[in-house]
């Protein structure tokens, strides 16, 4: 999918006329015939997302209408549309559902200031059979391409970016931070690009939304790949206390620093009996 | 000193080598009188108490921090000019910075050795004011404050605030993210005082904040004026002490006019050197392996970011506990100028708690009205009413110092912070008046068990039948050593309230015989012979 736009863009910005001419002919019938395909296997003309993958079909969207009317409707309602318990999930979009699902935040557990992240409670397929169903609904933002999810882009824009946009909740480590009302950010830690670009982009729970007019596909790219760049090499220093700045160095050295010294004066003054 | 090998029996000639000291020491000794000195302080003893040696720890860690820092001022460049960075950490490569930032940076990544040298300075220094803050409370709870010690008390305290200002220039070094956001913080409060405020910020950061000097500045004080001062202060100190002498605790042998304990040569000073080796072994086994202020995560200083959990080191804890835990909105608008109380009021209540604990044995000398030396240290319980208003202190600022991390205590117990920050505002108020009764109650109570145990024994918890059929538990005497330590305290009166040699009786005498009467009027006397002696009748 992302290869064909991109050799799209390259066909329209540079015609070179090097191709047979009935490359365009032959490209537009296999384009025709794809959304063609697309449009009789969905029935539902919302499905439609522009970046909807090939393995849409409408089992999985029934699979996941399925799983959602036994799972979700209690809250989302039916129709989901939302009743007082829980919002309209109409036009969320597959990122919404694939993040608060796949990091096992929704089903909620119980009603509380913020969805907290447990074990997923569905398997890959039910969830990416939950999120067609609900973007079948109406267009949403959708699971983000692959291509942006590598984390092989500028770390240092992404650093910058993370420290403007992210630090003030999630820590300058990302190991997240206090919120109001007992709400929080959580840690970045462990968390899969693809679910940092669907919260980005979606702003599940109390983050706001960051757009593709805000932070750019290749900014959102840069930030995971800050994310990974950190989490992936040895911390420089040493442990690293869990990155939650002077609070824990101070208590480190108080109880572990200042308990050991006083252990040894304790020692050193120690009488022979 | 150096003298000590030719002491060896007469019958053996002295070996050459002792010769040879014995010479070189004869030779200095006739150039600059040093023996007498050597003499005087190689014979000043130490009392053996662990609680003793937490000044210590407060003196090596200083040395690590001289030597430490010292190294890093061969690389650090206190300069706010910017340049792009090149060295070797990846997610800052190309990152327009200061050079104090960069070189900073080089220190941690690209010379060799220097992010151990940066972690050790930087842990030593949290080690330094800790030690000194646990020094201090030693010395508070066990009265070795009183006279002739009370300067002495007050240098120290300078030590103290000047150990606060050398870790908070120090902090603001390296021009990272961090350091600039505990600047703004600074500088937020010098422009919440009236009038003045403003221009002083325009001095300090030669312009609005952040300017381009601050960093150069600091560095000036940070390496220069306040290492000196703190180094004179610090020779004050140690003078003092020997001229002083040391306190000790009460023991058979041990009196008011007497140091029993180890000489310095050559015994205190194998242990206390062997000691410092320890400190150093300790701050480098820490600096190798637990990260300190990693300032490649914070970035270079922009105004615009803040990050969550950011808070100044724990010394300077309790001054950000203190805005955080200041309601909103207390704001005054007169004529057109707004006094933030918000910041006023902890920059008012910070110096009088401060002020508190500087002058605090003249307090309690007016108080209690005693002119006498004291060289035997309390034990905590035998002074009830100081050790509860140092548990009331000390609660006071433990509250301070937990509300600077309120977020984090939020987030790792799982609270809402607005219940924490509430809680702690309570407790402020609330904890100190609490501790202080509970210590009080404490301090009598285990007085009070004390001369019971002087006078009976202990409960050996031997049940014996009496030939009647009776059952008595057998109570044991104490040892001589162990009873002397039970008696041997000062039994203090309120004062009484009389007029002067004028026939007057002024305010400042009601005030002091009321507060007399508030320390003492609530007292176990110790117990004198007559009652020992009925008491080893039966």
């Amino acid at each position: 999918m992302s290869k064909k736009t991109t050799s799209d863009r390259s066909g329209r910005g540079r015609n070179t006329g090097r191709r047979h001419p009935l490359a365009t002919v032959a490209l537009l019938a296999i384009g025709l015939m794809t959304t063609g395909g697309a449009y009789a296997a969905v029935t539902t003309a919302a499905a439609a997302d522009e970046t909807a993958s090939p393995a849409v079909t409408q089992s999985t969207i029934d699979e996941g209408q399925v799983l959602f009317d036994a799972n979700c409707a209690s809250c989302h309602g039916l129709d989901a549309a939302g009743t007082e318990n829980g919002p309209t999930l109409i036009g969320v979009g597959s990122a919404a559902v694939d993040f608060q699902v796949g990091t096992g935040r929704m089903p909620m557990a119980r009603n509380q200031p913020q969805a907290e992240q447990k074990p997923a409670q569905f398997t890959d397929e039910q969830v990416t059979a939950l999120a067609e169903y609900v973007a079948s609904l109406a267009p949403g933002p959708a699971i983000p391409d692959e291509e942006y999810l590598q984390a092989d882009g500028d770390a240092t824009n992404g650093a910058e970016l993370f420290r403007i946009n992210c630090a003030m909740c999630h820590n300058v480590a990302g190991a997240g931070g206090a919120l109001t009302q007992g709400k929080y950010a959580p840690t970045l830690r462990g968390v899969l690009p693809q679910h940092i670009y669907e919260a980005m982009q979606t702003g599940p729970q109390n983050m706001p939304v960051f757009n593709d007019l805000n932070l750019s596909p290749e900014d959102k790219a840069d930030i995971i790949t800050y994310l990974k760049y950190i989490e992936d090499n040895p911390a420089p220093g040493g442990f690293r206390l869990g990155d939650l700045g002077p609070v824990a160095e101070g208590l480190f050295m108080w109880i572990f620093g200042l308990g050991a010294l006083v252990a040894v004066t304790v020692w050193l003054t120690a009488k022979s009996h | 000193m150096t003298t000590a090998p030719t002491s060896t029996p007469s019958t053996l000639p002295p070996t050459r080598t002792a010769r040879l000291t014995g010479a070189a020491a004869n030779y200095i000794d006739e150039r600059t009188s040093i023996s007498g000195i050597v003499k005087e302080l190689g014979r000043k003893i130490f009392p053996d108490h662990w609680s003793f040696m937490l000044g210590e720890v407060a003196l090596y860690s200083f040395v690590v921090i001289l030597l430490s820092g010292t190294w890093l001022t061969f690389f650090f460049q206190p300069s706010m000019a910017e340049v792009h960075y090149e060295g070797s950490y990846v997610p800052l490569k190309g990152l327009e910075m200061s050079i104090a930032y960069a070189s900073a940076l080089d220190i941690s990544f690209d010379i060799r050795g220097g992010l151990l040298m940066r972690q050790m300075h930087h842990w030593a220094a949290l080690l330094f004011i800790a030690a000194i803050g646990l020094h201090m409370l030693r010395v508070f709870f066990t009265g070795a404050f009183r006279k002739p010690r009370e300067i002495n008390w007050f240098v120290g305290f300078v030590l103290f605030i000047l150990a606060m200002a050398e870790g908070f220039t120090g902090y603001s070094l390296p021009d990272d993210l961090l350091s600039g956001n505990g600047l703004r913080i600074i500088d937020g409060m010098v422009k919440a005082i009236p009038i003045i405020g403003v221009w002083i910020s325009y001095l300090l950061f030669g312009g609005e904040f952040p300017g381009t000097d601050v960093v150069a500045r600091f560095y000036s004080l940070h390496i220069l004026l306040l290492p000196a001062v703190l180094v004179a202060a610090l020779g004050v100190h140690m003078l003092l002490l020997i001229i002083n002498k040391h306190t000790q605790f009460a023991g058979p042998g041990k009196t008011n006019d007497n140091v029993v304990g180890v000489p310095i040569m050559p015994v205190f000073a194998a242990k206390a050197g062997g000691f410092f080796f320890i400190v150093f072994g300790v701050l480098t086994v820490i600096a190798a392996f637990f990260t300190i202020n990693p300032i490649w995560n914070y970035g270079p200083y922009d105004p615009s970011p803040v990050s969550a959990g950011t808070q100044p080191d724990w010394y300077i804890g309790f001054a950000d506990g203190a805005l955080r835990l200041v309601p909103p909105h207390l704001e005054t608008v007169i004529f057109g100028y707004v006094f933030s109380w918000n910041i006023l009021l902890p920059l008012g209540v910070l110096p009088l708690f401060l002020g508190a604990v500087a002058f605090y044995p003249w307090l309690e000398a007016w108080i209690t009205g005693d002119k006498r030396e004291h060289h035997i240290a309390d034990r905590p319980r035998n002074a009830p009413v100081r050790t509860a208003i140092g548990a009331a202190g000390v609660t006071f600022y433990a509250v301070l110092w937990a509300a600077a991390s309120s977020d984090l205590i939020a987030t790792h117990f799982g609270l809402g912070i607005e219940m924490v920050i509430h809680t702690l505002q309570a407790l402020l108020f609330i904890g100190p008046v609490v501790a202080f009764m509970l210590t009080r109650r404490i301090c009598l109570g285990l007085q009070r068990k004390d001369r019971e145990i002087a006078l009976h024994g202990f409960e050996s918890g031997r049940i014996v039948r009496l030939p009647g059929g009776e059952y008595i538990e057998v109570h044991e005497q104490v040892d001589e050593y162990e009873r002397w330590k039970l008696l041997a305290y000062d039994d203090y009166q309120p004062l009484m309230l009389r007029p002067n040699a004028r026939g007057q009786i002024t305010v400042g005498e009601r005030i002091r015989s009321r507060l007399s009467g508030w320390f003492y009027e609530d007292r176990i006397s110790p117990v004198n012979q007559r009652e020992l002696e009925e008491s080893s009748h039966h």
